[in-house]
């Protein structure tokens, strides 16, 4: 495909008979053989292996590792101080606004922070770093692929090969040895199941994805699975459950705020859309982001609205909706009003003009099985 | 059986023509997970979308290859929509209609010219 980057994966994703696709300018695997019902249920029973390669990798350093932690927090509403090595944190990078600029993952190894953010929005958030970051090295990492291993058979898979991974916690972070090889492993994932990401060096990544698929437990997955995955986990999609117009507060993520940067923590606010940010962790936000579970079985999809019954005026809309595989029913997430984003609450979704029953509901859809 | 440039297949069964997708199009729709038929006595033309199939991936509307009357739906899709995967060119027929004028039949592909289509 013309224009559109490729991962050090792409031609094992050929091979493997994958059906490629435009993904923030890269040609992604959607699916492979088995299409995406079977590969988000096999992931859900054993373990699927994802090329997030995509994605962007980029190190922070400073003269001191607390230095860098500090000028961080500058963009994040995150105590970043208080990762301890070893682990990691999910973060937002936060606009003048209060809106959500991206979501990220952030490690703290030792000498340096690991930054993971989202394809589409990678050069903006280098750019953003680079212009704020006073007296850190921003650094792209270009030469390393980022393989996920998810699912229940993940921690077997990769302990065949890596054995130290077996005794990380979830969001532990770890720099390993795979045959001289030097691998970056988190036990992280994007699919509310136990698992690892993995950064690699670009030329050694089709190996590492070759040893683990030819375990029995190990099948590729695409991006259609990936979606349905995080969507039963209730996991957000930047760019459609979260972006410049939503807050942390409205998008239900006050979690990823501790309370050193809530107001009377030790460093209070300093970060992008403090004032707005800190006073909706008080007073709350004026719509929420939550559950809908359809009556039925018609998916409810992006772009569907949110109505009170036998009202006109539209109280919410929908970010992302699908079918849950796993459910075996029709899940849908987005925005409502306050008002009506208590549990149980019943309103009613348009689809196809025609107006039908949705309960608010909590997420994740289905128990996460992180080992903590 | 004759096919359409939109990929349904049309089985003419004395004055009705029962309609369904190809294996081509259903590989491409991917999973199947909810179909929406209309009503049976409905009188449709040429070009109406007459069925919704969702898959995984996305929403699909499946139009009237001709004008005439839906007298009958495949209910069956409505608790198994993973017919359309499963037998595409058989059990998960969508719709039989009553065809208006049955010289609307004649310009539609054989199974030739819809192979050669989708090579």
């Amino acid at each position: 495909m013309p224009n559109l980057d490729r991962t050090p994966l792409h031609d094992l994703h050929c091979e493997l008979d994958a059906r490629m696709v435009p993904f923030a300018g890269y040609e992604m695997p959607v699916q492979y053989y088995d299409g995406v019902l079977w590969e988000h249920l096999h992931t859900r029973a054993s373990a699927g292996l994802f090329d997030v390669s995509h994605m962007g990798q980029v190190r922070v350093s400073a003269d001191s590792l607390e230095e860098a932690q500090l000028a961080l927090e500058a963009l994040v509403p995150v105590s970043v101080l208080g990762i301890p090595e070893g682990r990691q944190r999910y973060g937002l990078f936060t606009s003048e606004t209060g809106g959500i600029l991206d979501d990220l993952m952030i490690a703290n190894r030792g000498d340096d922070l690991l930054l993971v953010v989202n394809a589409a929005t990678k050069e903006r958030d280098v750019a953003h770093l680079s212009a704020n970051l006073a007296g850190c090295a921003v650094t792209p990492i270009i030469d390393r692929a980022l393989l996920a291993l998810q699912g229940p058979a993940s921690e077997a898979a990769l302990a065949g090969l890596v054995p130290g991974v077996a005794e990380m916690r979830f969001m532990d972070t770890s720099v390993l040895d795979w045959n001289g090889v030097e691998l970056w492993v988190s036990r992280s994932g994007y699919t509310g199941e136990d698992g690892y990401e993995v950064s690699i060096s670009s030329s050694k990544a089709r190996a590492l994805a070759e040893a683990l698929l030819a375990s029995e437990a190990v099948i590729p997955i695409g991006l259609g699975a990936r979606d349905s995955l995080r969507l039963e986990a209730g996991l957000c999609l930047y760019g459609s459950d979260i972006d410049t117009t939503t807050t942390p507060v409205e998008a239900a993520l006050a979690w990823a705020i501790q309370k050193a940067r809530r107001r009377g923590g030790e460093r209070e606010g300093g970060f992008p859309g403090a004032a707005r940010i800190l006073e909706e962790l008080e007073a709350g936000a004026p719509r929420r982001r939550v559950g809908f579970l359809p009556d039925g079985r018609a998916p409810v999809r992006a772009g569907a609205r949110i109505f009170r019954e036998g009202s006109d005026a539209p109280v919410g809309d929908v970010t992302s909706g699908g079918f849950g595989p796993s459910l075996g029913r029709p899940v849908s997430m987005g925005y409502v009003e306050t008002e009506f984003s208590g549990t149980g609450t019943v309103l009613e979704a348009e689809v196809r003009g025609k107006r039908m029953p949705v309960t608010v509901a909590d997420m994740p859809f289905r128990p996460s099985t992180f080992k903590r | 059986m004759k096919y359409t440039e939109e990929h349904e297949w049309l089985r003419v069964d004395g004055d009705l023509v029962v309609v369904g997708i190809t294996e081509h199009a259903a590989e491409q729709l991917g999973d199947v997970v909810f179909v929406e038929l209309p009503e049976a006595g409905t009188q449709v033309s040429s070009g109406d979308d007459i069925v919704v199939i969702e898959s995984v991936k996305a929403a699909s509307d499946i139009a009237a290859p001709v004008d005439g009357e839906v007298v009958e739906v495949n209910d069956a899709l409505a608790d198994t929509p993973g017919l359309v995967n499963a037998d595409p060119l058989g059990a998960a027929w969508f719709v039989k209609m009553k065809v208006d004028d049955p010289n609307q039949l004649d310009g539609f592909m054989s199974e030739d010219e819809y192979k050669d289509m989708i090579a």
